[in-house]
C-alpha cells in the first residue's frame, strides 16, 4: 500500500498530475489518497521530489527467484521471419538494439529460428547485428507458440542476456508473454522509446498507458532479461551496411512434437486492399465528426485527389464507419506521414499517439476546444462536409 | 463443457476529456465498462454453452469491489457463476503478477475445458495477461481469435494476423483470446438482470487464493513504473481565420510554399 509522509509532503503536486488514476488530490495543501481509487502503481512514489510517499510492501519486500542482474549481458533481438521473409520491424530492432549494445558496451544478437531460414543471417548482419544465433528445425517452419517459447526460453536461461527486445507484432504479443511468464522476469507492451539509464545500467521502457493518457517508464529492477515489444514504424531502421557480417552460431533444436499442442491448418493471406498506413506520404483521416459510412466516401475523395490514403480514429472504427485496417493511434497504426489531415477528429490522445510525428497536421474540426487543434500546424474550425468538397476542387484546380 | 471467460472493468477510455485550459485529463464522471474484447470473449462462450447442453460459463475477474457491477453485467447476459478476485494485497500488480494471481485461482476452480479472454484491455493494451495465464496453467494457447468451431474435444480456431489469418487446431484444455471480429455481444435481457440479482457474486480475497505472498503486489512484480508524465505536445500552429474557399486558397497556398504538395 501507498502511503503518504506528511511531515515530508510540501504539496507541489507532483504526485497528483502523475497519477494516472486521478487518486491524489493535494486540494487541501498536502497529498492525500483515494484508497478506493488507487491501483497501487507506485508511480506517485518516484515522481515525488521530497521522498513524502513510500511504499510499504516495497520496504517489507521479501525477494524471490530474483536474477543477479550483473551475470546477463548483451542484448538480443528477436528476429521474426514469416516463410523466409523477415518482418520488417526486425530491422528497427536491431536499429534501437545497436544503440543500446553500444552504450552499455555489449554485443547485438539475433535470434532467428525457422526451417531454412539460414540465408537471412547475411541479411541480419548488414543491418547491424553482431552476432546471429540460428535454430533451425523442421518443427519450426511455421510460428507456434509453444515451439518457439521452448527454443527461446531454453537459449535465455543458458545464454544470460540483459535485454531482448521482441517486436509488437501478432506473433511478437503472442510469443513475448508467454516467455516472460515462463522466466519469471518483466515484460513492457508497445514501447515506443528505449534508454539506458547511467546509473543503474537498467533499461528505461517508456510507453503510453491508461488508455494513452499518461506516458509511463517501466523498469524491471531485479528480473532478466529485461524484456520489451517495441511498437512497429516507431523506431528508427538500422543502417544497411553489406560489408557487415555477422559470427553466425547454429544451434541444435531439442523439440519433439509432444512439446507441441496446437498444429496450423493454414495459413490464409488475404486479398483484401492492403491499407499501407505506415508508409504512406499523406494520410487523410476521419473521426466520430464524419457521421456515417457514407460520409467517409468525402474523405477517400480527399485523399485520392492528394494521392494519400485513408486513416481513422478509433471513435470511426467503433462506429462502424470503416474498417480496423484504416485505424490509427494507440491500438492502431503509427504513422509519420509528410501531410496528415484530421477531419473530424478530436484528438484523444489515444490517436495523438499514433500520428503526433507528422511533418505537418492539418486539423478541420466544428469545435473550436478540440485538442486535435492544439498538435495542428494548421487549423481550420468548420464544417468538414462543407470545407473538405472546396479543398477538393482547389487542389484539382492546381 | 465448463468454460472459463476472465473479464476486466475499466475505464471507458474512449469517454476520457482534456480540460481546454489546463491540458489535463478531466476523470471525474469516466464510466466503467466491461472490457470491450472480453465481451466478445463472454460471447463466444455463451454460444459454446448455447450449443452444448450442461455446460457452465464461469466468469472470473481480478479487481476492486466496485467491480461488482461488471460481473453483474455478465451474469445478466447469462454466466452462470462469478468469482471476483479482490484484496488490497493484489493491488499495484504487474501483468506477470496478475496473471499468476489469476492462474492460482484457476488452478483452485481446477475443472476447465477452454479459458476465455480478451485480447487486451483498453486501459492497459498490453494484451499480455491472457497468454501468461496461459503459461503459468501449462496449456496452450491461440491468441486473436476471430472464429472458433467446437467439435467434440477439438477446437479450430480462425487466429488473425497482419495480412490474414491462419487456421490453427488444438484440443481442450486451452486458452483463446477474443477479438472484436469474432462475434457480436449480446444484450443483458430484463430477465437476464433480474436473474443476476439472485445470484451472487463470489468475493475471493487474498485468503482464498493460495498465492505465494513474495510474487504478488508491487512487490511481486518483475516491473515497476519509475515515472509518469504527459504526452510531449507539438506546439500549437496557426488557426486559419474562416472556413470558406479563402481559407481553404490560403491553406492550399501555405502547403505548396513549403513544398509540401
Amino acid at each position: 500500500m501507498v502511503k503518504i509522509i506528511i511531515e515530508n509532503c510540501i504539496g507541489c503536486g507532483a504526485c497528483e498530475a502523475g497519477c494516472p488514476v486521478g487518486a491524489i488530490s493535494t486540494a487541501s495543501g498536502k497529498a492525500a489518497i483515494d484508497y478506493d481509487t488507487c491501483i497501487g502503481c507506485g508511480a506517485c512514489v518516484s515522481n515525488c521530489p521530497c521522498e513524502a510517499i513510500e511504499n510499504e510492501d516495497a520496504a517489507k519486500s521479501a525477494q524471490v527467484e530474483e536474477a543477479k542482474p550483473a551475470e546477463y549481458h548483451g542484448v538480443w533481438v528477436f528476429a521474426e521471419q514469416r516463410g523466409g521473409e523477415l518482418n520488417p520491424t526486425v530491422f528497427e530492432l536491431l536499429g534501437e538494439g545497436k544503440k543500446l549494445a553500444d552504450k552499455l558496451g555489449e554485443k547485438l544478437t539475433a535470434l532467428l529460428l525457422g526451417n531454412g531460414v539460414d540465408a537471412l543471417t547475411d541479411e541480419l548482419g548488414a543491418y547491424g547485428a553482431d552476432c546471429v544465433i540460428v535454430a533451425d528445425d523442421s518443427l519450426l517452419e511455421d510460428y507456434n507458440t509453444e515451439a518457439y517459447a521452448k527454443v527461446v526460453c531454453d537459449l535465455v536461461r543458458e545464454r544470460r542476456p540483459e535485454i531482448m527486445l521482441i517486436g509488437a507484432t501478432s506473433l511478437g504479443r503472442d510469443l513475448a508473454p508467454r516467455l516472460s511468464a515462463r522466466l519469471y522476469t518483466g515484460l513492457t507492451a508497445d514501447c515506443t522509446a528505449l534508454e539506458i539509464d547511467h546509473e543503474t545500467r537498467g533499461l528505461l521502457q517508456t510507453r503510453p498507458a491508461f488508455g494513452g493518457n499518461v506516458m509511463a517508464t517501466i523498469i524491471t529492477p531485479n528480473h532478466r532479461p529485461q524484456m520489451s515489444t517495441v511498437r512497429p514504424g516507431v523506431m528508427k531502421k538500422a543502417p544497411r551496411d553489406a560489408s557487415h557480417r555477422a559470427q553466425v552460431e547454429r544451434v541444435s533444436v531439442e523439440l519433439s512434437a509432444s512439446d507441441i499442442h496446437t498444429r496450423v491448418v493454414k495459413t490464409v493471406k488475404e486479398l483484401k486492399q492492403t491499407v499501407n498506413l505506415v508508409e504512406a506520404e499523406i494520410i487523410v483521416a476521419g473521426g466520430r465528426g464524419v457521421g456515417s459510412r457514407e460520409g467517409f466516401a468525402l474523405i477517400e475523395k480527399l485523399a485520392e485527389t492528394l494521392g494519400g490514403v485513408v486513416g481513422a480514429s478509433r471513435a470511426a472504427v467503433e462506429a462502424g464507419y470503416i474498417g480496423v485496417d484504416h485505424q490509427v493511434g494507440q491500438t492502431g497504426k503509427t504513422v509519420r506521414p509528410r501531410i496528415y489531415i484530421a477531419c473530424g477528429i478530436s484528438g484523444a490522445i489515444q490517436h495523438r499517439a499514433g500520428m503526433q510525428n507528422s511533418e505537418c497536421i492539418i486539423a478541420i474540426n466544428k469545435n473550436a476546444e478540440a485538442p486535435i487543434f492544439d498538435i495542428a500546424d494548421y487549423g481550420i474550425v468548420g464544417d468538414l462536409h462543407k470545407v473538405i468538397p472546396m479543398l477538393i476542387e482547389e487542389l484539382s484546380a492546381r | 463443457m465448463k468454460l472459463i471467460v476472465c473479464i476486466k472493468q475499466v475505464p471507458d477510455t474512449a469517454e476520457v476529456k482534456l480540460d481546454p485550459k489546463t491540458g489535463r485529463l478531466i476523470r471525474d464522471g469516466v464510466p466503467s465498462i466491461i472490457n470491450p474484447d472480453d465481451k466478445n470473449a463472454l460471447e463466444a462462450a455463451l454460444r459454446i454453452k448455447d450449443e452444448n447442453e450442461g455446460s457452465t460459463v464461469t466468469v472470473v475477474s481480478m479487481g476492486p469491489q466496485q467491480a461488482d457491477i461488471a460481473m453483474r453485467e455478465a451474469l445478466a447476459m447469462g454466466a452462470d457463476e462469478a468469482i471476483l478476485i479482490s484484496g488490497r494485497e493484489f493491488g499495484g500488480s504487474d501483468t506477470w503478477a496478475t496473471s499468476y494471481i489469476i492462474a492460482t485461482a484457476l488452478k483452485k476452480i481446477g475443472d476447465y475445458d477452454m479459458i476465455l479472454c480478451g485480447r487486451q484491455a483498453i486501459d492497459g493494451d498490453t494484451a499480455q495477461v491472457g497468454p501468461q495465464i496461459a503459461e503459468q496453467l501449462g496449456i496452450a494457447q491461440i491468441t486473436y481469435a476471430r472464429d472458433i468451431k467446437l467439435n467434440g474435444r477439438t477446437v479450430t480456431v480462425e487466429r488473425m494476423l497482419e495480412d490474414g489469418f491462419q487456421v490453427v487446431e488444438a484440443e481442450l484444455p486451452v486458452l483463446i483470446t477474443a477479438i472484436k471480429e469474432l462475434n457480436t455481444p449480446r444484450y443483458m435481457t430484463p430477465r437476464g438482470i433480474y436473474k443476476a440479482y439472485e445470484k451472487q457474486v463470489k468475493i475471493w480475497g487474498f485468503a482464498d487464493v493460495p498465492v505465494d505472498e513474495a510474487k504478488i503486489g508491487l512487490k511481486g512484480s518483475p516491473t515497476n513504473v519509475n515515472k509518469t508524465f504527459s504526452p510531449e505536445q507539438k506546439g500549437k500552429g496557426e488557426m486559419l481565420e474562416g472556413a470558406d474557399r479563402n481559407t481553404v486558397k490560403t491553406l492550399v497556398e501555405k502547403l505548396a510554399e513549403k513544398h509540401l504538395l
